[in-house]
């Protein structure tokens, strides 16, 4: 006969130490000033860089009658996103990694998975959170337009945002260590800008070339949140791209990540 | 109630070619501090691994309390403590953080303030956890294993890093642990740590059990038990005393004369003298260490030799 402890043999696990994991990330996640800043302020930096510029805030028949800062503020948006996904998240995970925090905690009653889910919520809040000053200063200070069709706009930044997570869960999944993680995370970092459009904005790209970026997770998603921000329902296929995108990597990083 | 708190049969477990654990049978008991000695790359780690659930074993089972670790997760964590060899945490985490975090994962926890304040942790409470030094990181990395109340602690290389003042405080923590009836798994290669600390002590070589054994009975099996030595005016054959039965050495050192080796050899040293017609003096008969049975166990070949009558060779094939 065996002493069991009280528990019964399929409890589920009480919200109780997830959250005190939440709290506490949070609390660790306050304290990496250099993330907070390329997340949450540098975007915000970049706009108003480059709305100082008079002729940037003129509207151009060559840009379907939208002025420079208007294209930005999406690419602003994408900007911190992929800050926080492809270069932020993945070094935090796998210095806990390498530090054995991951297999520390599976012997304890949390799950590891847990630590996982609430660095990607803290990431994406803090993106959010970005998102939302980068509307509001571009808005007030640049008199860029607000969304026109908010559900259309929500949606293709909800499927964005995890097609950048995604992309950097399998970054963090395929590198061996932080350091191998940091070069694949800037690669990713570096085109994901070009297809997101920071260097020139994937609707003002020539022909061919904006066809061949539409087909990357960042640049349906550019497309998807331009069309919202004009007033249209964003066009399904770039929708579909994204969310295909997102489910491929999200599959592929569960199956090969590993915990030690 | 069983009175086995650990069952482990014939665990093994390889990396790729690298065999880590070839063939390892313990019970330990409840209640009972259980030394898992050995060298570096003996097993020792994946060992115990294998008994947290960690790694999931190529062959044979491993049981805590009845349950499987890794198919009864959720039950085996909340009743295992366990410290591992070189995890650290969150960088920027503080103790008082760490210690909260940790009490939250428990329905039951141990208050966090005794521990710390036992651990010697109270004024390390609002560092970050990368400003503490080895040793502090290793006494908070304790405390988190015993916050949860835990039936079984397995404790891995305990007090690697620890100054001699924190090593001995830490044995105290330990024993007083065991006071309160949870069963300690104890890896370690300090020989003074599982003389002092063990009710039983298992060595482990080659991913195999070489013996299991009190640590007095490890080193009354040994075949260097005893320690004779004595001063002498008059000549000695060393060649007799190398030939009596059981002695492992003899040597001279500092003017004396020293024979070590098993059990019944100082009487039989008396013998060979008296034939001698030498009379020794300052005869002195000590107990040889832990020590020197240990290195004997590790180095015997793979099947040993029955040294004596109750040894318990856990080496069958």
């Amino acid at each position: 006969m065996t002493t069991r402890t009280a528990q019964s043999p399929t409890s589920i696990q009480p919200a109780g130490p997830t959250m005190a994991v939440l709290r506490a990330e949070a609390r660790l996640f306050g304290r990496e000033l250099g993330s907070l800043f390329y997340i949450l302020l540098f975007p915000v930096v970049l706009l108003s860089i480059l709305g100082a510029i008079p002729s940037f805030r003129e509207d151009n028949p060559d840009l379907g009658g939208m002025s420079v800062v208007d294209l930005y503020v999406p690419v602003t948006v994408l900007l911190s996103m992929i800050m926080a996904a492809l270069m932020a998240m993945p070094s935090i995970v796998l210095a806990y990694r390498e530090a054995g925090v991951l297999r520390r905690l599976r012997t304890t009653p949390v799950r590891p998975a847990s630590i996982l889910v609430v660095q990607v919520l803290l990431h994406a809040a803090t993106v959010a959170a970005s998102s939302i000053l980068l509307l509001t200063v571009g808005r007030l200070v640049f008199g860029t337009p607000l969304p026109q069709s908010w559900p259309g706009y929500i949606c293709a930044y909800l499927l964005a945002l995890v097609a950048s997570f995604s992309l950097g869960a399998a970054i963090t999944a395929i590198s061996p260590n932080a350091r191998v993680a940091a070069v694949f995370g800037s690669l990713a970092f570096f085109g994901s800008m070009f297809t997101a459009g920071v260097y020139l904005p994937v609707q003002a790209m020539g022909g061919l070339l904006r066809r061949i970026v539409e087909f990357t997770p960042l640049g349906a998603a550019s497309e998807a949140m331009n069309a919202a921000m004009l007033g249209a329902l964003p066009d399904v296929g770039d929708l579909l791209v994204v969310a295909a995108w997102g489910a491929l990597l999200a599959l592929f990083s569960v199956r090969l990540f590993r915990w030690q | 109630m069983n009175t086995t708190a650990v069952q482990v049969e014939h665990l093994r477990k390889c990396y790729g070619e690298t065999v880590a654990v070839d063939d390892v049978s313990l019970t330990v008991d409840r209640g009972e501090i259980f030394g898992i000695l050995g060298p570096n790359g003996a097993g020792k780690t994946t060992t115990v691994e294998l008994i947290a659930g960690l790694r999931i074993p190529d062959g044979g089972s491993a049981r805590v309390n009845g349950l499987d670790p890794v198919a009864d997760r959720s039950e085996v964590t909340r009743l295992l403590g366990v410290q591992l060899q070189e995890s650290r945490l969150q960088p920027k985490i503080t103790a008082r953080e760490a210690l909260k975090l940790w009490s939250a994962f428990y329905d039951d926890p141990e208050p966090w303030p005794d521990l710390a304040d036992r651990l010697g942790l109270i004024s390390l409470l609002d560092q970050q956890f990368r400003t503490l030094s080895g040793g502090q990181q290793q006494r908070l990395s304790i405390a988190l294993a015993l916050v949860g109340r835990p039936e079984v602690a397995i404790l891995d290389e305990l007090t690697t890093g620890l100054d001699p003042q924190a090593r001995r405080e830490v044995w105290q923590l330990v024993l007083e642990v065991r006071e309160r009836g949870v069963t300690v798994l104890l890896v370690t290669h300090a020989m003074e740590e599982a003389q002092s600390l063990c009710d039983r002590i298992a060595i482990i070589n080659d991913g195999r059990v070489r013996a299991v054994d009190t640590p007095d009975g490890l080193i009354g099996r040994a075949a260097t038990a005893t320690v004779t030595s004595f001063t002498t005016e008059s000549a000695v054959d060393l060649e007799a005393l190398r030939e009596i039965s059981g002695v492992a050495a003899v040597r001279t050192e500092a003017g004396r004369i020293v024979v070590e080796g098993a059990d019944e050899v100082p009487l039989l040293v008396l013998s060979c003298l008296e034939s001698q017609r030498v009379v020794p003096h300052r005869l002195r008969v000590q107990e040889g260490s832990l020590d020197s049975a240990y290195l004997d166990l590790i180095s015997t070949p793979r099947e040993p030799t029955v040294m004596s009558p109750n040894l318990i060779a856990e080496t069958a094939r």
